[in-house]
């Protein structure tokens, strides 16, 4: 599924430059949970950025689903990140003049997907996450629970391989992120691929596999027993 | 390629900042706005100048005989020269299709009457074409003509003036007009728009005039018009030449400034035409500075836009969204903002003219107008102006990178 090889990157400071990542060895299999470990400066969120195609390593390679990561121009990035990939951010990101369900929809707009069958298709995802009533809802009208799950919806929407969350629960309260992550481990329980990046020991104990940065290099990369979400709720 | 999806995303987006489209559609709409008020401002000064040369062919020229001031040839100083119904043949003869229409004139004063009304008006001998250098309009019955000229007709041709003050309410046509004492049949009623004094004149065959006061072939002098295709600069060598030609025909030293006089409107009408072109380029460069500085608002109020929406277009990328189609939204808002605006301005402007133009008819600036073509024109303009105000900004909006965009901070 996901193949990462020997990948550095660095970032200019001035005259001299940071090596946020210094060789990481990453392969993910379809189906796995992950989450992404470490303090802030570890290179994790470097890390997602570049899994996500919003970032270039300098060094290394990337394989996708079989496709080499490498050299994309903007135009075949943004064809790449709606096919393959699905966002989940810590502060949702949701375009705040749009309605829940026009925000859903958003990403089978740039498939090109016709407004009827989108707003349909985006409709179910929202039913999915239990949200169908909000669906005419702006962002500001929704709470931070609810937007995250408009956001998970939104990311489901394309039907993406990967599924890439920034700290889902950053933002949310204990209670909440408890049922964000028991709905993320719904969809891990489908069959979708999850990384996410966390530094919140609970919320990685909820994963299936830990993978721990520390100034750029994996230390530490293990297999952990997961703990249901459910049993907060 | 019609996209709805993009316009709704256009429009959406412009509903939702209401307030921020309509201040950057503010200073487009201020600058059409001053652009035609200008322009229909200079339309109307150009009207009023083309009024006050008159309906009267702007191509005519008229030629007075005076008296020698120079002596020349053995010929005394003060000498009188007098015009024959000969010279006019001459002039049709040297200059063929160079002169369009040519009459000889006569003009006396008259005392007129009809029944018991009277009045003193002045009396114009004419050929048939002086209708066409003068510009006059028949009102009513018909103007002279050739059979008049020739049987020397008893017939008079009365400005619309002279119908209201002798007939009164009385057609004028088929009556008798008594002129210092002979009848005279009136065959047609004139009008001219330069107005009363020009409408209180009569008009009679030139032969008819010449026979009742003296009997003679003398003429006072000749009104002509030169063919409208030469250019102005042609038409003074032409006025030149006919100087330097009947100079030569009477006996004139050439540097005889009274003898002969030529008043050619081919001067007026190359100091106006001069003029009103150097109206146009000064109202076209306000016009297209105010534009300008319409375009640089509209761009800085786009930059800001782009900035606001840094991680808006950073979701939409995200998300999949191509440069290509960020693009296209940062630079059609910016067209629709300029045109809805423009339009908007443009509207205005013609609707305060409008409301102006009896108030600006005091300060000579008549009928002051925004042309079809002008809108049209404006329209095309206005896209491109769009454009060129949207283009940095998208490029901008474009070259966001989704990860700068989406840090939380």
């Amino acid at each position: 599924m996901l193949e990462i090889r020997q990948l550095h990157k660095s970032y200019p400071i001035g005259d001299s430059s940071l090596h946020v990542l210094k060789g990481i060895d990453l392969s993910v299999k379809e189906g796995e949970m992950v989450a992404i470990m470490g303090s802030s400066g570890s290179g994790k969120s470097t890390l997602l950025n570049i899994i996500g195609m919003l970032d270039e390593a300098d060094q290394g390679d990337y394989i996708l689903d079989g496709l080499p990561i490498k050299n994309l121009t903007e135009k075949k990035a943004a064809i790449y990140r709606n096919k393959f990939l699905g966002f989940i951010f810590q502060s949702f990101n949701l375009i705040n003049y749009k309605s829940a369900l026009e925000n859903v929809a958003l990403p089978l707009y740039y498939q090109g997907m016709k407004r009827k069958e989108r707003l349909e298709l985006a409709m179910f995802h929202l039913e999915k996450v239990g949200l169908a009533d909000w669906a005419k809802h702006l962002p500001k009208e929704l709470s931070g629970g609810q937007k995250q799950r408009v956001a998970i919806a939104r990311a489901l929407a394309a039907d993406p391989k990967l599924l890439l969350a920034d700290e889902p629960t950053g933002a949310l309260d204990t209670k909440t992120s408890h049922e964000i992550m028991e709905f993320i481990q719904h969809l891990n329980d489908e069959g979708k691929t999850i990384l996410m990046v966390t530094h919140e020991e609970d919320i990685a104990a909820m994963c299936k596999r830990n993978v721990r940065l520390r100034d750029g290099i994996i230390i530490e990369d293990k297999m952990v027993e997961q703990v249901r979400a459910q049993l907060y709720v | 390629m019609f996209d709805l999806d993009l316009w709704r995303e256009i429009f959406q987006s412009i509903n939702m900042n209401r307030t921020r489209s309509l201040l950057s559609g503010f200073t487009v709409a201020f600058a059409i706005l001053l652009f035609a008020i200008l322009f229909g401002i200079a339309n109307g000064l150009q009207n009023t100048f083309q009024e006050a040369f008159g309906t009267d062919a702007n191509n005519s020229i008229i030629i007075y005989p005076g008296r020698t001031t120079k002596a020349n040839k053995g010929l005394q100083v003060g000498r009188r020269i007098q015009f024959k119904n000969e010279d006019r043949e001459f002039i049709k003869d040297t200059y063929g299709d160079k002169v369009q229409f040519i009459t000889s004139k006569v003009n006396k004063s008259v005392t007129a009457s009809f029944k018991g009304e009277k009045n003193d008006y002045q009396l114009r001998g004419i050929y048939p074409e002086f209708m066409f250098i003068e510009n006059n309009v028949v009102k009513e019955g018909r103007y002279i003509n050739q059979n008049d000229i020739n049987n020397k007709a008893k017939v008079v041709v009365i400005g619309k003036k002279v119908e209201e003050e002798l007939f009164f309410k009385e057609t004028a046509i088929g009556k008798y007009i008594n002129l210092s004492g002979i009848q005279y049949k009136v065959v047609g009623v004139f009008t001219d728009d330069e107005g009363d004094s020009e409408e209180s004149i009569i008009y009679i065959p030139i032969s008819t005039i010449q026979r009742v006061y003296g009997n003679n072939d003398l003429v006072d002098f000749m009104h002509l018009t030169f063919n409208p295709e030469m250019s102005s600069a042609q038409a003074l060598a032409f006025g030149m030449s006919l100087e330097n030609k009947l100079k030569e025909r009477f006996d004139v030293a050439s540097s005889d400034q009274r003898a002969i006089r030529i008043r050619n409107m081919a001067q007026g009408t190359q100091k106006v035409d001069m003029m009103t072109a150097s109206l146009s380029v000064i109202i076209l460069v306000i016009g297209f500075g105010t534009l300008i500085a319409g375009i640089v608002g509209i761009s800085n109020i786009m930059i800001f836009i782009v900035k606001e929406r840094t991680k808006e277009i950073g979701i939409r990328k995200a998300l999949g969204a191509s440069p290509r189609s960020i693009v296209s939204i940062i630079l059609i808002e910016s067209i629709i903002i300029t045109a809805i605006a423009g339009y908007v301005g443009l509207l205005v402007g013609m609707g305060v003219l409008e409301l102006a133009t009896p108030v600006l008819k005091d300060y000579f600036i008549k009928d002051p107008g925004v042309s079809n073509s002008l809108v049209a024109g404006a329209t095309i303009t206005l896209i491109i102006a769009g454009a060129i105000a949207g283009y940095l900004p998208a490029k901008k909006a474009s070259q966001i990178k989704p990860i700068v965009a989406l840090r939380d901070d």
